[in-house]
């Protein structure tokens, strides 16, 4: 029984490895048509062939059992390193994180540049820092449109999102005290191509949103504490 | 001198589900107490708001052995009404119950259990817990950070209005308890900000019935614990946004806006005294429209298939009508909020429950409402304890009959070793 249970474990650390970052494996289960009350088989897509959109629905089902089991092996730290290159422009690397218990390695180390475009009197050697957080919330959200869909059995062609963030310069300019510097709104457009009809489409967008890391940092406060060292 | 008494089964509580569970147990002979720390139905009788009515109409509020009632199947239950109803049915089925008695311990013992209380030990070799899913209220860790000018009530502390200071209240969280709470607030006078999160709209009446009428025709209250994808889950949605009235009205977040509710986003944080509310208060009200248009597609097919005549034609609510640039913060100095409210849930209190049964989250690990670990243990009441029914009072009638059954069942198999081998499979 035990060992069943260390095995399963240990298969779900493998599979866990290979995850896309910025999703979590409960997006899936939460992804239950009419969950507020949910009857199987009703209301779910039913389809004829066999939905691939690329996704491990089954691994990532079984990963969420496993992480209830051992709630320790579920604890995460993400890390970026950002190295200032010139003037604005700064490279950032991600090589590796810990969770399930252990450190984990990219395959291949992955880096940013970012710097400001040329009308701010910069270089423009890479994209905004503003625009890097857009396609975090892209690549998040589309990624949960195709957790959700392989999970509700939604075949999907092409999915594109278009994601802008509205900033009045003044605030980070310093100028007006009363404008804030971040985003004074987000908003994504998805367009979608998928053997669903449009209330289906939309309810796997919304399922995204439910279960997305980058929507709930944008859309919620974060506590963040920054500290330094000097030599 | 402790006394010291020897019975077949002690029910801890004395409500309605207790109550019920003293009625199966009479039913099959075995002897029991009921044991209760205040009068019989207290919860409902000393933790309620004042103006607190049912969410289930009389029709959906039964309990097993009760004679036919004459009251108007379509109205809902004030809770003096309540109180008098659980009093009626506790002389009706004539329960050995025992007022004014506090369990401080229930421990493993030779034979059973061992329940300790202010007047005694009962020492007996099956339990079952009727205490109640919703002793205490949930509040959030954030709410440490709430500056201490603001007062901060609970629907445990929360009476009627005339105890708010009389500027802004905040109320947090929008499940029955938070629309309803926001609703009268607001109705008295109050500035009221509800800040809303998951939450499950659901009208009064859909296509002239009560939607009790539906949940029950359609099957709904009778999914079972084992049918559901993610039990943990369907056992924290919230309850659903409705009211109990005599005109039978619906209460959601677009008939709150109308009255001048502020409606913002699921509250973050409290920095420096500002609130911080979600930004993603639009997406959580399309999840809650688009979940209700299922379940009423639904109701729809259910009653083309059952041929069910007299229903009007089927229709959809609007949707959400969410507020196009709904506050992230707010000063609650300079907004006037002197008073929170956090409708933010409840759960039970089972500090005296000296037993291996709880889970890393306080829960009881229970299949059915039979504990695991601890053969002749069970637990009655809560979301989904065997079926969606559960979580109402009338779900006490079949949850208590199946417990019963096995709660018989192992009393009848003799020996401890016997019983413990009984006690491994899952409830029936």
């Amino acid at each position: 029984m035990l060992r069943e249970k260390e095995d399963i474990f240990y298969l779900t650390f493998q599979e866990l490895a290979d995850l896309p970052v910025g999703f979590f494996p409960d997006i899936l289960t939460a992804a239950t048509p009419g969950e507020a009350f949910p009857k199987k088989g009703t209301d779910m897509t039913i389809t004829k062939q066999p939905v691939d959109n690329g996704v491990n629905s089954d691994a990532l089902l079984s990963a969420r059992t496993a992480l209830t089991e051992a709630p320790e092996a579920a604890e995460f730290t993400w890390r970026s390193t950002c190295s200032w290159v010139h003037g604005t422009f700064s490279q950032s690397t991600v090589t590796g994180f810990s969770g399930l218990g252990q450190e984990h390695t990219h395959r291949v180390p992955y880096t940013f540049d970012a710097d400001h475009p040329e009308c701010f009197a910069s270089e423009d050697r890479g994209a905004a820092p503003v625009e890097i957080v857009l396609a975090a919330l892209g690549s998040c959200l589309t990624a949960g449109v195709a957790a959700v869909a392989q999970y509700r059995g939604i075949q999907l062609r092409s999915v594109t999102a278009t994601v802008e963030g509205s900033m009045n310069i003044l605030g980070i300019l310093g100028a007006d005290p009363d404008v804030r510097n971040g985003f004074s709104g987000v908003t994504v457009h998805f367009d979608i191509d998928a053997d669903a009809s449009p209330q289906e489409i939309e309810a796997l967008v919304a399922q995204s949103q439910k279960r997305s890391a980058v929507f709930d940092l944008m859309t919620n406060p974060t506590k963040v504490v920054v500290n330094t060292s000097s030599h | 001198m402790v006394s010291r008494t020897n019975v077949s089964t002690v029910i801890i509580g004395a409500g309605h589900a207790g109550l019920a569970m003293s009625y199966r147990l009479t039913e099959r002979s075995i002897d029991h107490v009921v044991l209760e720390r205040g009068e019989v139905g207290n919860s409902w009788r000393t933790e309620r708001w004042d103006s607190l009515r049912l969410l289930t109409p009389n029709s959906h509020t039964r309990l097993p052995g009760m004679a036919d009632s004459d009251a108007d199947p379509d109205s809902f239950m004030t809770m003096p009404e309540v109180v008098q109803f659980i009093d009626d049915y506790a002389a009706t089925i004539d329960a050995p119950v025992q007022t004014g008695t506090t369990v401080t311990s229930v421990t493993a013992s030779d034979d059973g259990y061992a329940v300790a209380t202010d007047r005694g030990v009962w020492q007996c070799t099956t339990l079952v817990l009727a205490s109640g899913a919703a002793n205490l209220a949930t509040v959030p860790a954030l709410a440490e950070e709430v500056p201490p000018s603001v007062a901060m009530v609970t629907p445990m502390t929360y009476r009627s209005p005339a105890q708010l200071a009389d500027r802004g209240v905040l109320v947090v969280g929008s499940s029955a308890t938070g629309v309803q709470l926001a609703d009268e607030i607001l109705r008295s006078g109050h500035p009221v900000t509800l800040s809303v999160g998951e939450h499950v709209r659901m009208p009064r009446i859909y296509r002239g019935r009560d939607i009790f009428w539906w949940l029950d025709a359609a099957g709904v209250l009778d999914e079972g614990h084992d049918e559901v994808d993610d039990l943990v889950r369907a056992r924290h949605v919230p309850s659903p946004q409705l009211i109990g009235t005599p005109e039978r009205r619906s209460i959601d977040l677009t008939t709150l806006g109308q009255l001048g509710v502020e409606i913002v986003g699921r509250l973050g944080s409290v920095r420096d005294g500002v609130a911080l509310f979600s930004g993603g208060l639009a997406n959580t009200c399309r999840l809650a429209d688009l979940k209700l248009n299922r379940l009423l597609d639904r109701f729809d097919q259910w009653a083309i298939g059952a041929q069910i005549d007299q229903l009007d034609g089927p229709h959809r609510a609007e949707p959400t009508a969410v507020p196009a640039d709904p506050p992230l913060a707010s000063d609650l100095r300079r907004r006037g909020i002197e008073t929170i409210v956090w409708a933010t849930g409840y759960h039970p209190d089972y500090t005296w429950l000296q037993l291996p049964v709880l889970d890393r989250r306080g829960r009881i690990r229970h299949d059915g409402g039979v504990v695991q670990g601890t053969p002749g243990v069970y637990v009655l009441g809560g979301n989904l304890l065997r079926t969606r029914r559960s979580s109402y009072i009338s779900g006490a009638a079949e949850d208590s009959r199946a417990i019963a059954d096995h709660l018989h069942g192992f009393l009848s198999t003799g020996t401890r070793s016997a019983r413990r081998r009984f006690a491994a499979p899952s409830c029936p």
